[in-house]
């Protein structure tokens, strides 16, 4: 008659014997993918992004019922969604505090992986399929950010947008193209909304299909950075492995009993979280014709807010500096005279964009540029750690210090991001800045020195 | 078995981040200039009797200038106002119960008249929370911060919001204030051959303004202290500014309830969420207990 064999009895074997590609997909991502045992606490963030995106995207739905992406009605329609529709109060909370988390979870995920190695071999595609991810996730909050059109949307926008401004020849023409129109209007949220609501989700939900593709394909790297498919049963499964489902479904869903009581806690009695989740200025309607004081954006983007400002006239000198250090650094590693006479021809490029005046591009140019490739070098990360080892476990113990300090310079670019700027604070964040960059500029020197740990053959696992 | 120690990551984390931290904040003490704000007695902020005496202030002193064009007459009933007393007591036009908040005047002629329209005010507790200073205290101290200033278009000035286009709409209530400001600063000296001194003095400046709003202006050098400013108020009739005081936390009670009146639910359901969350919480600890047990 045509139909599968099916393992399955009563309505699911009807159904799978015409559609098996259903159950396949269950067995192979789920009851018969294979993670290793000894998943710690750092483990439970993937599954929680995905939960996080599932709740963005189920919120959306609901306020896109009632909100409207029209200059003059935007704002209030936020308000009537939090008084007058029943329980809207409730979805918009979800959906605001529902972005900070999805960023507090993504940010977590990403230094499980700095601690684990987990970008190294053979998962690059899935670490680039997460960095696309990051990079979609920043996208989508910032047309997001715009729709609520407070004074902090419009201006945080505008402060964006202008920065297109200082890409030589094309600039202007540029972020008149994005904003539609010659200042922030009525088009540039009209399109914001659609690329909010339709494109961005679209592209997340594919990129996030293709991670979780990549690292299915490949197995889940662990704490101790042992490949388990390495050592295989005599059943052809791997001995450190057990079935993702129930181990880890029952794993992950006590980890997001964790999760809910600390996002409901804030949906529920801080949904400001003292103006940093939602910002007191976003509750007055936008005006284009009054500047606030003091703009920042939200707290998930003020590293990299805080590298732009970082870049002043004074600190290009600097730059110049580290990048000279490095291109001697570079171009004593390589033997190949076609790669030095590259390194070589790319930093005295570099360096005259930097200093020589008439060539020089601006300090506002340096720091869009710095900024975005703050967050773009997270790419090149797989390929920057050149250390024998995978985890941090068996590393020597100052790459931790290293880790640390990088990680707390990270903290206070935000930190410093979120505050008014002042003389002292620039200073700091050009530190940090420094300490960011050399974190990642210099890895391919440091993640080789020092004493490594041997490896064990096996995961170090002890039975809960 | 536990992960190999991380204190290593930890020790150089906190250290990193002292060193990074510690210079950036330095510089806050010195740059605290703004003026102290009085606290609003926030135990107010579910007290029947106070939003109510609010709500009463609101449309009575407010509700004429500034709109709150999402609040809905009907929505008093939240806080025990019922239909009848918004119908005879509040509403004043020929407005609905189920109709918002408008007021007729325009914002063309307000902005004739003020320089400036007045905002809607149906969020404007939460529009004034800043990382240093709450909404409610901000308006608290703000609208009793009023001092009569003839340099002024209205005759009235702020000492929270320095040339504020707002008339002090509330002084009948309060009676009339003499208001002492005392500003310290910092001012550059200019030496006798012309140049600016490295050093600069210490001034204090005394603006004693009078209930018909005219100044007096005294300066003086000082030798230690610190830059700031101090207000005091003088009121001629102690007892009805005194009042005025309570009358402005009501009200205050009353715009913090309006810019978010669903708060109440929101936390009494919040509880309930909590409740379910320990179980549930429990519930999977339990269910992955049992699951692991049988991973060696």
């Amino acid at each position: 008659m045509g139909l599968h064999k099916t393992p399955y009895r009563g309505l699911m074997g009807w159904f799978d014997s015409r559609m098996p590609s259903l159950m396949s997909a269950f067995r192979v991502h789920m009851s018969e993918y294979y993670a290793p045992k000894n998943f710690n606490f750092w483990y439970f963030f993937g599954s929680m992004a995905l939960v996080v995106l599932v709740i963005q995207l189920l919120s959306g739905i609901f306020l896109a019922m009632h909100y409207k992406p029209d200059s003059n009605l935007a704002f209030w329609s936020v308000e009537f969604i939090m008084r007058e529709v029943s329980g809207g109060w409730f979805i918009r909370y979800m959906h605001s505090t529902g972005a900070s988390f999805f960023f507090i979870v993504v940010y977590l995920h990403m230094f499980r992986a700095l601690l684990y190695g987990s970008y190294r071999t053979p998962r690059e595609v899935v670490w680039l399929a997460g960095c696309a991810i990051f990079m979609a996730l920043m996208a989508e909050s910032f047309f997001g950010y715009l729709l609520p059109w407070g004074q902090m949307s419009y201006w945080g926008a505008q402060v964006i947008i202008n920065l297109f401004d200082s890409i030589p020849f094309i600039g202007p023409d540029l972020s008149t193209w994005i904003r539609g129109d010659f200042v922030i209007g009525d088009a540039t949220l009209n399109r914001f909304f659609a690329l909010h609501a339709v494109v961005l989700p679209l592209v997340l939900l594919g990129l996030a299909v293709a991670h979780i593709f990549a690292l299915h394909d490949v197995g889940s790297n662990n704490p101790d950075g042992v490949e388990i498919k390495e050592r295989l049963g005599a059943d052809g499964h791997p001995l450190d492995g057990i079935p993702f489902h129930p181990y880890y479904t029952v794993h992950d869903i006590y980890g997001l009993g964790f999760f809910f009581l600390a996002y409901f806690g804030i949906v529920f009695f801080a949904p400001e979280l003292g103006g940093v989740f939602l910002e007191g200025n976003n509750f007055i309607p936008a005006d284009p014709l009054q500047t606030p004081q003091h703009i920042a954006p939200l707290w998930y983007f003020t590293p990299y807010y805080s590298i732009l400002r970082a870049t002043t006239e004074g600190f290009l000198i600097w730059i110049a500096v580290c990048a000279l250090g490095l291109g001697a650094l570079m171009y004593l590693s390589l033997r190949d005279w076609r790669l030095r006479l590259g390194v070589a021809g790319g930093t005295a490029l570099v360096l005259a964009l930097l200093t020589i005046p008439k060539v020089q591009l601006d300090a506002k140019l340096w720091g869009v540029i710095l900024s975005g490739a703050s967050a773009m070098i997270l790419f090149a990360l797989p390929w920057l750690d050149r250390s024998p080892v995978k985890s941090m476990r068996y590393r020597p113990m100052w790459h931790r210090l290293v880790l640390g300090v990088f990680v707390a310079a990270f903290l206070v670019l935000g930190y410093l991001g979120i505050l008014p700027p002042n003389p002292v604070r620039t200073v700091v964040s050009q530190v940090a800045t420094a300490v960011y960059f050399g974190f990642f500029a210099l890895m391919p020197w440091w993640s080789r020195l020092g004493e490594f740990k041997t490896v064990p053959e096996r995961i170090r696992f002890a039975a809960h | 078995m536990r992960p190999m120690g991380s204190t290593g990551f930890w020790c150089s984390f906190v250290a990193a981040l002292c060193c990074l931290l510690g210079p950036a904040l330095l510089p806050r003490a010195a740059a605290a200039q703004e003026l102290a704000l009085d606290r609003w007695p926030s135990e107010r902020a579910d007290d029947r009797a106070a939003l109510q005496r609010g709500a009463k202030l609101f449309v009575n002193y407010c509700l004429n200038c500034h709109s709150a064009n999402q609040m809905r007459w009907s929505r008093l009933r939240d806080i025990g106002i019922d239909e009848a007393q918004i119908k005879s007591q509040l509403i004043f036009g020929g407005q609905k119960v189920g109709d918002t908040m408008t007021i007729t005047m325009s914002s063309r002629d307000a902005k004739n008249w003020f320089g400036k329209a007045p905002p809607d005010l149906s969020v404007i507790v939460r529009a004034r929370n800043t990382a240093e200073h709450r909404g409610t205290d901000y308006l608290y101290t703000l609208l009793r911060s009023f001092y009569a200033d003839r340099s002024t278009l209205t005759g009235w000035n702020n000492v929270v919001y320095p040339n504020i286009a707002m008339p002090n709409i509330l002084w009948q209530r309060q009676g009339p204030r003499e208001a002492t400001l005392t500003r310290t600063e910092w001012e550059e000296r200019a030496s006798a051959d012309g140049k600016t001194s490295p050093k600069a003095r210490l001034v204090r400046v005394v603006s004693v303004f009078d209930t018909d709003g005219n100044v007096q202006v005294s300066r003086s050098e000082i030798e230690n202290g610190s830059p700031g400013m101090e207000v005091t108020f003088a009121p001629r009739d102690p007892k009805s500014a005194a009042a005025l005081d309570e009358d402005v936390a009501d009200l205050v009670a009353y715009l913090n309830w309006m810019s978010e009146p669903t708060a109440a639910a929101r936390y009494k359901i919040g509880v309930w969420v909590m409740g379910f969350l320990v179980v549930f919480l429990l519930v999977a600890r339990w269910l992955n207990a049992v699951f692991w047990r049988d991973v060696r």
